[in-house]
């Protein structure tokens, strides 16, 4: 026994060294697996005041190019509610209605709460957007993000009460399913973590035709995107004789290095989608209910 | 200002430097982010005992890690050059912590290659264990080559900047004080 203590005692500094070194690793190990990080909660709070304090200042210094972008998509919007101009009065007042229907008697299926970012980085293979909206706020996980100007920017994976995390497009472990507006054609957009200027379309056939400028919609296929919302636009087509499908080099729509204003947008009916897909799998492919 | 308060104000800029202004700079090719938070690490006084600066390491590594939303990468690296400085120390300069005329590791305090020997060192151990975690689950064997290079050259470049354009004011001390 005494033995132990003078060998902890000699070797304490080396100890301490491998613990925290383990923990260290036991962070990084699980928080890439689960995009769960031990005590983010509490330390997103922190970053997200520190970096809301600081975008605070550095968006005076884009509030120009900002404001031409929203005021652009506000333009685009009023034109495409043309008949709004008939109602507008002094005693009219536009009410959002988070009800999910309609009077039309339509489900509403997307619901957008605008957001700001308050941190992003480009240079990294693994890129986090932060916003200044968190659960407080109604954001969940997996909810989508476009930005200002309609181009999708990327998925909410994490939340606390105040900020909500975001893993944007330029993630080397992102998936986002498109489509060619052209055709409607299906693929999955991805980054293999080089130029933050250039995604990549893949599981688009080669029997269709392909020219660099088509535009890249998000699919009606995804869960989170709402669909028909710019991706980008096909910059390169890279020609693989292995395979019968292209892979695609896609220029985003979004500009990741000066994102300010961001919508979130919530697919309303998510849960029930995906409760349905996973009730399905059960369904088909437990034991018990397989045909003998 | 005693030590501990000029560490404090110390850590809390070299943090706000690497997260607003080094992480955020349009990168000078693919993904070389250049670092110089770890400074704040070689800088600590010679007289801090070696557990606490594992500690002190931890808690660097760890907040900056919570900016980057990459918990434990950071801080494993950090971890590393803080157990590895003392070795160091010994052997590029044999004196004892109370031996040295001034309180901090410097190019005054070391003289100039010690000192460089010093930074390159850690440099290429933080960024080298940085990069093989991410390598890890991510990446080519020749990016992580050309990424160690790139990036430790980089940091090389802005410490010495640092160094010369920031000459540290330090009391010189002698036996008899």
């Amino acid at each position: 026994m005494r033995n132990i203590f003078l060998f902890i005692r000699r070797y304490r500094t080396l100890l301490t060294f491998l613990f925290l070194q383990g923990v260290a690793l036991w962070f990084l190990f699980t928080y890439n697996r689960f995009h769960k990080a031990k005590g983010l909660g509490v330390a997103n709070e922190i970053t997200g005041w520190v970096n809301s304090k600081y975008s605070n200042v550095e968006s005076f210094l884009t509030l120009k190019e900002e404001n031409r972008r929203v005021h652009k998509m506000n333009d685009s919007l009023l034109n495409l509610l043309s008949r709004n101009f008939m109602h507008v009065d002094t005693s009219a007042r536009l009410v959002k209605d988070s009800v999910p229907f309609d009077t039309l008697g339509n489900s509403r299926r997307y619901y957008f709460r605008p957001a700001s970012v308050v941190y992003n980085t480009v240079n990294s293979q693994k890129n986090y957007i932060q916003l200044n909206r968190g659960s407080n706020h109604g954001i969940k996980d997996n909810m989508a993000v476009i930005s200002s100007d309609g181009s999708a920017v990327g998925v909410v994976v994490n939340v606390s009460p105040n900020f909500s995390q975001v893993m944007s497009l330029l993630h080397v472990q992102q998936k986002v399913n498109a489509s060619l507006k052209k055709t409607g054609d299906f693929g999955t957009i991805d980054w293999d973590g080089k130029d933050p200027r250039r995604l990549t379309l893949r599981g688009i056939p080669k029997s269709i035709d392909i020219k660099t400028g088509d535009t890249v919609l998000t699919s009606t296929y995804s869960y989170n995107f709402p669909p028909g919302y710019m991706v980008g636009t096909v910059a390169e087509v890279v020609t693989d004789k292995s395979t019968n499908f292209y892979t695609l080099k896609i220029k985003p729509g979004a500009n990741f290095y000066n994102i300010k204003q961001v919508f979130v947008v919530e697919n309303l009916q998510y849960s029930e989608q995906i409760t349905l897909n996973q009730e399905t799998r059960k369904k088909i492919e437990d034991p018990k209910n397989i045909k003998k | 200002m005693s030590d501990l308060l000029k560490n404090i104000l110390r850590f809390a800029v070299f943090i706000l430097i690497q997260v607003f202004l080094l992480n955020k700079i349009p990168h000078l090719h693919r993904f070389i982010t250049p670092y110089i938070y770890f400074l704040f690490l070689l800088w600590l006084p010679f007289s801090v005992s070696r557990q606490w600066l594992l500690i002190i390491g931890f808690i660097t590594g760890l907040t900056l890690d919570y900016f980057t939303m990459t918990p434990g990468l950071h801080t494993a690296a950090c971890l590393l050059i803080a157990y590895v400085r003392p070795f160091l120390i010994s052997v590029l300069t044999p004196k004892d912590s109370s031996e040295f005329n001034y309180r901090e590791p410097s190019p005054r305090a070391m003289l100039w290659t010690p000192y460089l020997v010093y930074v390159f060192v850690l440099t290429l151990l933080h960024h080298g264990y940085m990069i093989f975690l991410q390598w890890l689950s991510f990446g080519s064997f020749l990016d992580f080559i050309i990424k160690v290079i790139a990036t430790t050259a980089i940091s090389m470049l802005l410490i010495v900047t640092v160094e010369l354009l920031f000459p540290r004011k330090m009391k010189f001390r002698t036996n008899t004080a």
